[in-house]
């Protein structure tokens, strides 16, 4: 067994491109949940909004990426103003069935065959990032140290997407600590005390779904730009499930959470398929398990880690377990 | 579906592409991200599988002898022959993008595509470590000669199939929800455990071959255990932490994701229809034509659903669940052992959703995912019908499944999901109490 590629392989997700789009995903998930309580579960759905937004622009009217990427932010808004405005007056449990429905209606209709000469349908919309990799600094060849290296255009969207990361950290703890911050929080442990202190806490939480959905929609720009591509299949409901263990992991309302949270993640979800394809490839299990089962293994075990945090440390690594409990009031 | 209309097949043959990619779920971005270096990875073994189908008849019969070549950026990868049962399977190199098409000059005498512009299917991604499945539709359809309004009506009785079935699924979903407070996100995982379960009992290669009505006996009567196992071994124990129901809900998400994928790992991810009864020939009601297994599934249904109601409306326990769900305290404090109660709630729930998981493995087939494809329509049956509502659901339900099934008359196959789930939104603005919920239920 080779430890040293487990270990590599590991860093390797934890530093690239896929990370720093978890990141921005669950950093957008924790200012709607973490800092409001709303409970967002069609977030996939903003990085969806966000990638298609970019996408449909660039191609059908040939204008630059850049105002593609304004038009996929826009976007975002919008799916925060079109679900928010009649959502947010509902239930929270009933918040979280009308987002995870809404975010899987824009993934059918992405993916529906009938849209085809807008979304692509199911073949997607490829060849519009193009423009991206012009403006890459970095001469061909690859960078890294040992195993762990990237080439130069996976580097590039790297250095772009964590440098996003960091600038919506700081946008949060900006956030947290300003009088609008303790607001969000106020929402979060008692509405009814935000609205008798004259806080309009319904254009509020409009206000907070927005800002975690244009969070959430550079992530999914971040996901398309690198593969330059985006089909109805990169948006499915349960990836909404996987930014939640990333932010539970990380600590849910904690600035840094969702960014180590999304490290962590992507490091033991790589190490873990290589250490069950390695053992699966050495025989370890004898015929019990097939290399084909490495994926579903590694989901089994996230839910389970999902599951056993949420009962025994639902604060994650980072949270404030008092500011971790969202719950019926 | 066996049933599936012509224009319902036109879809899948059209999204065939999307289809297996679908059941990737999440893992897809991720594993194609990846930047291994070639060589000490263990051999690849994706393979594109096209199944060449001719839907003339009512029945599909496979087409043999049919070329089916595989290029990527205009070289070739493979090419192989399509066998008996219509399948051709090549093998691809790593996962990635392909084209596949058809070689015309090898086609059937007197036999063509069904839509010429499918020859060539220019985008099809393979992902690592599974088939990719892609299909190609011979021959032109088959015109039943049945008026406009005759098609509706066998939508609709399809249609009433899918809903009663969900209704099942529902009441379950229902009865936790109510006497709990819990959305349960793991609950298509009992539908998944109770169709796999009765497919390991009545398989004959790879299981014990019991006849498939017992199978789905015993299946229903194990899916009852494991709703049972559930309340006693997660749910009860978060209840006396006092966890609350929204931490709940993560934790049962956290759940449904660890036993869907556990399935996957025991069960394999292609759908797998039971042996028995998999050909039929449909028996004609009046203008309906309906498949003999579809007709039971529905009758199974309808019974299930009336005993469900007269249990609620005439039993002691039933009369204690429905005050439960009114008021737990209430009912605590007037003597009612509510966790006796909640744990007649989870039998109920696990037994039902496993008699929906075979009932749909019956009519449909068996597959890792498919509680999970079910799970927001059974969501939306519960919500339209009345959220924590048992009748509520059972309405719900066959509301839905008719209305939206029916629909596909006029609206694209492929929108189905959106308007349910559009439905659900709908409901839940205007209406969130449902069609038979009460008004003060809702916070």
């Amino acid at each position: 067994m080779d430890f040293g590629k487990i270990f590599s392989d590991g860093v390797r997700e934890a530093l690239g491109v896929n990370a720093a789009a978890y990141a921005l995903a669950a950093i957008g998930l924790n200012v709607q949940y973490g800092l409001t309580g709303l409970l967002n579960f069609g977030q996939v759905g903003f990085l969806l909004v966000g990638a298609y937004g970019t996408a449909i622009t660039v191609k059908e009217t040939g204008a630059p990426l850049w105002a593609g990427f304004l038009v996929g932010i826009l976007a975002a808004i919008g799916l925060a103003a079109v679900l928010g405005i009649p959502t947010l007056r509902l239930r929270a449990d009933y918040l979280a069935i009308v987002t995870i429905a809404s975010a899987e209606i824009l993934r059918v209709l992405a993916g529906s065959r009938h849209l085809e000469g807008f979304t692509g349908g199911p073949f997607g919309i490829r060849g519009w990032a193009g423009s991206f990799y012009d403006l890459n600094p970095f001469s061909p060849g690859r960078y890294g140290a040992g195993k762990v290296s990237f080439d130069h255009n996976t580097l590039w969207v790297m250095t772009v997407a964590w440098t996003l990361v960091i600038l919506a950290s700081v946008l949060v703890w900006l956030l947290k600590r300003s009088p609008y911050g303790r607001v969000l929080r106020s929402i979060r442990e008692d509405e009814d005390a935000a609205r008798s202190l004259g806080k309009n806490a319904y254009v509020i939480k409009i206000q907070s779904l927005a800002v975690g959905g244009v969070i959430g929609a550079l992530g999914g720009m971040v996901i398309a730009v690198n593969f330059q591509f985006t089909n109805d299949d990169f948006w499915l409901s349960p990836f909404t499930f996987l930014m939640y263990t990333v932010l539970i992991i990380g600590g849910v309302g904690s600035v840094i959470g969702p960014v180590l949270g999304a490290m962590l993640f992507w490091f033991v979800y790589q190490s873990l398929d290589s250490l069950l394809r390695q053992a699966i490839h050495e025989g370890v299990f004898g015929d019990v398990l097939t290399s084909t089962d490495a994926g579903p293994l590694r989901l089994a075990f996230v839910g389970l880690t999902l599951m056993l945090l949420m009962i025994y440390r639902p604060q994650g690594i980072f949270g404030n377990r008092q500011e971790a409990l969202i719950d019926d009031r | 579906m066996t049933c599936r209309s012509a224009r319902s097949r036109r879809a899948r043959v059209l999204s065939g592409a999307a289809l297996a990619l679908a059941l990737l779920s999440i893992a897809a971005p991720a594993s194609a991200g990846t930047e291994e270096p070639a060589g000490d990875e263990p051999a690849s073994e994706e393979t594109i599988n096209a199944r060449l189908i001719d839907q003339r008849g009512k029945q599909d019969k496979p087409v043999e002898g049919v070329t089916v070549v595989v290029e990527q950026g205009g070289d070739e990868i493979g090419q192989a022959e399509s066998d008996a049962d219509g399948l051709a399977i090549i093998p691809v190199p790593g996962p990635g993008k392909y084209s596949v098409r058809v070689d015309p000059t090898t086609f059937p005498k007197g036999l063509g595509l069904t839509d010429a512009a499918q020859e060539e299917l220019p985008n099809v991604q393979v992902f690592a470590g599974r088939p990719k499945f892609v299909i190609f539709g011979f021959g032109e359809r088959l015109d039943t000669g049945k008026t406009g309004f005759e098609r509706v009506l066998n939508l609709a009785a399809s249609g009433l199939r899918v809903g009663l079935i969900v209704a099942v699924a529902a009441v379950g979903l229902s009865l936790v929800f109510g006497t709990t407070g819990l959305i349960n996100f793991a609950h298509g995982e009992l539908l998944t455990f109770g169709g796999v379960v009765a497919w390991y009992l009545s398989a004959s290669d790879g299981g014990l071959g019991i006849t498939l009505v017992v199978a789905g006996i015993l299946a229903v009567i194990l899916g009852a255990g494991f709703g049972a196992a559930l309340e006693r071994g997660v749910w009860r124990p978060l209840r006396g932490r006092r966890v609350g129901n929204i931490s709940l809900l993560v934790v049962s998400i956290g759940l449904a994701l660890f036993l869907r994928n556990f399935i996957q790992v025991i069960f394999g991810s292609s759908p797998r229809p039971y042996e028995q009864y998999a050909t039929q020939d449909p028996w004609h009601i009046g203008p309906i034509d309906i498949l003999p297994k579809n007709a039971i599934a529905i009758v199974i249904c309808v019974v299930v659903l009336v005993t469900v109601a007269l249990l609620l409306l005439r039993t002691r326990l039933g009369t204690a669940l429905r005050a439960v769900t009114d008021n737990a305290e209430l009912s605590e404090s007037s003597g009612i052992d509510v966790q006796r109660v909640i744990m007649a709630a989870w039998i109920s729930c696990g037994a039902l959703a496993a008699l929906a998981g075979v009932l749909l493995g019956v009519t449909q087939s068996v597959d890792w995912d498919m509680g999970e494809n079910f799970l927001l329509l059974i969501f939306a049956a519960m919500i339209v019908g009345g959220l924590g509502s048992p009748f509520g659901a059972m309405v719900g339900g066959m509301v839905l499944g008719v209305a939206f099934e029916a629909s596909t008359y006029w609206v694209p196959v492929d929108f189905k999901k959106a308007m349910y789930l559009g439905a659900l939104i709908i409901v839940l603005l205007v209406r969130p109490q449902g069609i038979l919920g009460v008004r003060e239920r809702v916070g």
